[in-house]
């Protein structure tokens, strides 16, 4: 299955001599969503912009299903909607009126039983006469999508989509999404709710200054970086930690002294557990409770990136 | 060409038009009005003639050229920079149109309101002072020309304004002085000869001269004079748009 996006070299220098994006390489596939992690002002709406058309890189290409963003931008560009990460709509004009400019605007012929559809799927279809001006900013983010949606585009891009949003809305948002992508429409998010990409990517990149770190299957990358917890709730508190204890550079106790923290990597030949448990039993430490947790995504992209602004990631 | 993007454009700003109708008619038939109370009854009842024409009639085109020449300007100006200030301006980038696209479809809408006020500036005018329309075909070709012609320096001027203040500035402290400097309400013959070579510095006077002439065959300087100028602006403007277009000037960062 060959990638429906394919950016290469892409490099953006803003005109301040701030270089936004740095020999950007990156394939996304058909079909999948694919999230785009990273901190504020790490090049994410700039390489969205890029591959949209409304920034001009500075080198690189985009292709979009084969066609490359610059000479044959038409045909890239139709395939393509983009929910921008700012709630940037008219304000004088009717919803129904706003996202059949859209359509238009998109060179598609007038469909108003498509339009009645995305607008009653984004539970829109009672405003659909209100001007915009009236409506929440949560309603505004979803006229904004029924613009993205408005070309039937097969690409659709979601800056920061649920930034505002609340939390019975982002549902609904995203099962707009997961119909959109059982569709076979390919999408690209960026978000800043890791929770969300790990609930729903398939795929996950991780950008940081200019540069993509990372990019890997979800499932992979939480088995290949994911570190493990045992969590253990002790009979009888600890004043400190007993320093013959096994593994103790990677135990914790908490500022109670009723719990102890066991960290390790569970990709690791060994856990070490069962010699954490004998030690902590030879020691006459016993515990009520245990309890294992994985560390979510977002613990690895802080990670991440805490790790390449040292130095450079491995 | 994408047609069906043109078309979307050209609704949405003539929608616009429509919602602001009453302030966009009212206003220039007012201001019209009161021109041809203050010029047609108190200085007209002095001067009487003009070049042989009646006063009052001899000012009729060129106020509908200063309306044509401000609303021009104004809309289109208007209308693309205020998707810039929006930030509404990323579906017109992101869309699979070209620049010369969004051009005509903003230009267009600008250039139509334009005439249908000037159209409206001459209804007006009739209910005043009696017109004669010499040449119709070339009153209708001077009015869309210079509506077309103005309506790209206001896109221009659009893209151009990083602010509202200087939205203003082209129409307020360019276009109405050289308009009334440009024999809008007198004939350059009546200037001193010194006034007379500057005032042929300002390329208004061309518009102006060739819009009368089409009315009452009188012109301060040769009709095909005024075609030439005329013709010389729209490729100016042109010109500029295909610089910016090439460049994204203000429009993509």
């Amino acid at each position: 299955m060959h990638d429906i996006i394919t950016i290469s070299g892409l490099s953006k220098t803003y005109a301040t001599g701030f270089p936004a994006l740095k020999n950007i390489n990156l394939g996304i596939r058909r079909g999948e969503i694919f999230a785009l992690l990273g901190p504020n002002g790490a090049g994410k709406t700039t390489l969205i912009g890029v591959v949209c058309g409304t920034v001009t890189a500075s080198a690189g290409t985009v292709t979009v299903d084969g066609h490359d963003n610059v000479t044959d931008f038409r045909a890239a560009r139709e395939l393509i909607g983009l929910v921008p990460q700012e709630l940037t709509t008219d304000a004088f004009e009717s919803v129904w009126a706003t996202v059949s400019f859209s359509r238009g605007l998109f060179g598609k012929p007038k469909n108003p039983a498509y339009i009645e559809k995305i607008l009653k799927d984004l539970s829109l279809w009672d405003k659909k006469d209100n001007k915009i001006m009236t409506l929440s900013g949560g309603m505004k983010r979803r006229v904004l999508i029924a613009k993205a949606l408005s070309h039937e585009p097969k690409i659709l891009f979601l800056d920061e989509p649920t930034a505002g949003v609340d939390v019975e809305l982002r549902k609904d948002m995203w099962q707009v999404v997961r119909d959109l992508r059982a569709a076979g429409v390919t999408i690209i998010l960026t978000t800043h709710y890791i929770e969300e990409a790990e609930d729903m990517a398939d795929r996950i990149g991780v950008i940081s200054k200019g540069e993509i770190i990372l990019v890997e299957e979800k499932k992979e990358l939480m088995r290949k970086l994911g570190q493990k917890r045992l969590t253990l709730q002790l009979q009888e508190k600890l004043a400190a930690l007993p320093a013959n204890l096994f593994g103790v550079s990677q135990l914790s106790l908490s500022k109670d002294g009723d719990e102890l923290t066991y960290t390790y990597d569970t990709q690791a030949e060994r856990t070490g557990i069962t010699r954490l448990l004998a030690s902590l039993n030879e020691a006459g430490i016993r515990f009520r409770d245990l309890s294992t947790t994985q560390s979510s995504l977002e613990e690895i992209f802080v990670g991440l990136v805490h790790q390449d602004r040292n130095g450079g990631a491995k | 060409m994408n047609w069906r993007a043109i078309h979307a454009i050209y609704r949405f700003e003539m929608a616009r038009t429509a919602r602001t109708l009453m302030q966009s008619i009212l206003a220039p038939v007012i201001s019209t009005s009161l021109y041809f109370v203050v010029f047609g009854a108190a200085i007209g009842s002095r001067i009487t003639t003009m070049e042989g024409v009646d006063y009052g009639s001899f000012i009729v085109p060129g106020l509908i050229m200063l309306t044509l020449l401000m609303q021009s300007v104004m809309n289109a100006s208007f209308g693309i920079y205020f998707p810039k200030f929006t930030g509404t301006i990323y579906e017109l980038l992101s869309a699979p149109i070209s620049f010369i696209e969004i051009v005509i479809g903003y230009v267009g809408a600008a250039a139509t309101k334009s005439i249908i006020l000037g159209l409206i500036i001459l209804a007006t005018s009739w209910l005043f002072v009696p017109v004669k329309i010499a040449h119709p075909v070339w009153m209708i070709s001077f009015l869309v020309l210079t509506a077309v012609t103005f309506s790209l320096l206001g896109f221009i001027i659009g893209i151009w304004a990083d602010g509202f203040e200087k939205l203003q500035i082209v129409p307020l402290l360019i276009i109405t002085p050289l308009t009334f400097l440009g024999g809008a309400f007198y004939s350059v013959s009546v200037l001193p000869p010194f006034w007379q070579v500057v005032t042929f510095v300002n390329p208004i006077v061309y518009l102006i001269s060739g819009f009368r002439w089409s009315f009452y065959e009188v012109a301060d300087v040769n009709v095909s004079v005024s075609i030439a100028m005329t013709l010389v602006f729209l490729v100016a403007c042109l010109g500029i748009i295909w610089w910016i277009f090439r460049t994204g000037y203000r429009l993509k960062n």
